[in-house]
């Protein structure tokens, strides 16, 4: 049974069937857990996040942006060792923010995508160190130029992926 | 009011999530283990990747073992050469080391010391990681049916992988060592100063808690102190690659930890650690004349009467060794044989040819060494059952040589 959202008035609103939507978050945490273990370079990759990014901008609805954010980051951090809501927090608000200026600005070009993943990218990484600090007092290390590499590394796989995720988009 | 609802849902629906969120958050900060819902959410989220990692993994392993163990075999008879040459320094090395060892052994006695042996292990494959950066942790495909609890040392050949964190039904989580809530004691080797091992958020081990006033050179090696309760004594940890000031008086050391984190596949898990006294052999008094026995070269056994005449070909380690070897050991040429055969050049030290090391009757003196203690038996736990692990035989003193990096006592 697909699951419809609501749709705005000037831009194009998309749904996704339901295996989509619990199977493409699922295969990202399971790749996300698996590929470092393999190949560690693929540790600097955030594939839920970008999961999360993408279904906020295709559905342009903020409440199911947040929704899918909060439950992939939980689930996320589920899988490691850190207090689960670490990556909730963030993903949620990135969720929410991604699906609202989904509902403004048409982001289906490949620039367009590439600069919101980016952005979307660092600000995840400034709010989950924030929380990691200032709410449970870990000592992660803040580094911009890695940082910064990191998030154009993941905005430029945020590119192919969504690509690659648009043929599972349904028209409402 | 309604209006005001419909117009502001978005923003009340997240600040809801985000409450909801932080009000977790604040609970796990406050109790240190897990509450039931948070453990139940980690339950689902293993229970539903791990099945798939373990697929996975089982795929990928059999190709590359199809691959390097059937097809690809360029250059296996160089590494051969170079493995039985290794194999011939060991034997040569080990041979001094177990005088040192029975030296070590006989001290503790004296001292009444506990001895800590890793009794049983349980081999486990690392399955996934926790796929996050700032936590440094992998999967094993190891739980709780498997006998395995919190708190477990893992380690390699090579040296100490971390410890169990978390245990699930049939998976469990590893907490490796240079993760920053890790926290492992540890011990300089020669120096013999004690500190405390963590990681750092940029995933490097750094040994803490030694003074400045102290020196400590690049390239020495790191060991578990046992201080931890959690690793026994003497395991390999890591090397010194860089030395400087810290905060606070302390040193900034970092560490090369000897496993290789990033590329574990197969790891041991220390399921059962034996404390074993000294018993009323060992910690008896010890004769100089045993001390002085064991330090010059004994006599060699008498030959048995039908190989009393050797043939004027055989070799001169036949002659030597006329018992049958140890077991688990080649009957054939062995380094051990002819650096028994052979006196050691060094003027001060003789390699002795002692009946401990020929497995024969004991000759006229008894060196003490043959009272060293005999640590307890080594169990290795089926991989595939279990519940019902094999029992090696301990090290018996007569074979002393056979390598025991895996299981032996630490």
């Amino acid at each position: 049974m697909p699951i419809t959202y609501t749709s705005g008035e000037q831009v194009e609103v998309y749904r996704f069937n339901w295996l989509i939507t619990l199977g493409v978050p699922a295969t990202a945490l399971f790749l996300q857990a698996w590929l470092p273990h393999q190949f560690p370079v693929f540790a600097m990759l955030d594939l839920p996040l970008l999961v999360t990014i993408f279904f906020a901008i295709s559905r342009r609805n903020p409440i199911s942006g947040l929704l899918t954010g909060g439950v992939i980051g939980i689930f996320q951090d589920a899988l490691t060792g850190l207090p689960i809501g670490l990556n909730g927090i963030a993903k949620t608000l990135v969720g929410y923010a991604a699906s609202s200026l989904g509902v403004k600005i048409d982001v289906e070009n490949a620039g367009a995508r590439l600069l919101v993943t980016l952005v979307f990218c660092v600000a995840h990484k400034v709010i989950y160190f924030t929380v990691a600090r200032g709410m449970v007092s870990l000592s992660v290390q803040w580094s911009w130029p890695h940082e910064l590499w990191s998030a154009l590394v993941n905005a430029i796989v945020g590119v192919f992926l969504f690509y690659a995720l648009d043929r599972f988009k349904l028209r409402t | 009011m309604e209006s005001v609802l419909g117009r502001y849902k978005n923003l009340i629906v997240l600040a809801c999530v985000l409450v909801a969120q932080v009000l977790g958050l604040a609970v796990q900060v406050k109790r240190t283990t897990d509450t039931q819902s948070t453990r139940l959410i980690r339950i689902w989220a293993v229970s539903s990747i791990t099945p798939f990692e373990k697929v996975l993994n089982w795929v990928h392993g059999g190709s590359w073992n199809l691959w390097h163990n059937y097809f690809y075999l360029r250059g296996v008879r160089a590494e051969n050469r170079e493995l039985k040459a290794e194999i011939e320094r060991l034997r040569l090395e080990q041979v001094r080391l177990n005088e040192d060892a029975a030296q070590a052994r006989r001290l503790q006695a004296l001292l009444s010391f506990k001895e800590q042996f890793i009794s049983q292990t349980l081999p486990a494959q690392v399955i996934g990681s926790g796929g996050s950066e700032q936590s440094r942790i992998v999967y094993i495909d190891k739980g709780q049916k498997d006998g395995l609890k919190a708190d477990m040392a893992v380690i390699t050949v090579d040296g100490i992988v971390g410890k169990v964190l978390k245990v699930f039904g049939s998976t469990s989580q590893v907490l490796l060592i240079d993760d920053q809530s890790s926290g492992v004691g540890a011990i300089l080797e020669k120096s013999r100063l004690q500190g405390i091992l963590r990681g750092t958020p940029s995933g490097e081990v750094v040994l803490e808690r030694i003074m400045t006033d102290n020196a400590v050179q690049p390239g020495e090696e790191v060991r578990t102190s046992g201080g931890d309760r959690v690793f026994p004594k003497g395991l390999p940890v890591g090397t010194v690659t860089k030395v400087g000031n810290g905060a606070d008086l302390f040193l900034s050391i970092r560490v090369r930890p000897a496993a290789n984190l990033s590329k574990l596949e197969e790891v041991l898990v220390v399921t059962h650690l034996v404390e074993q006294e000294p018993t009323q052999l060992q910690s008896g008094p010890v004769r100089a004349a045993d001390i002085l026995a064991q330090r010059l070269p004994s006599v060699p056994d008498k030959p048995p009467a039908d190989t009393a005449k050797p043939k004027p070909d055989a070799p001169v380690k036949e002659a030597t060794h006329p018992a049958a070897p140890a077991p688990g050991k080649p009957s054939g040429s062995t380094a051990q044989s002819r650096a028994e055969a052979t006196p050691n050049p060094r003027s001060d030290s003789i390699t002795p040819v002692s009946p401990r090391t020929a497995g024969t009757t004991p000759s006229a003196v008894q060196p003490a060494t043959a009272h060293r203690p005999t640590p307890p038996p080594v169990q290795v736990a089926d991989p595939v059952n279990s519940t019902a692990p094999k029992t090696r035989p301990a090290p018996a003193p007569a074979s002393a040589t056979e390598p025991s990096t895996q299981n032996g006592p630490q």
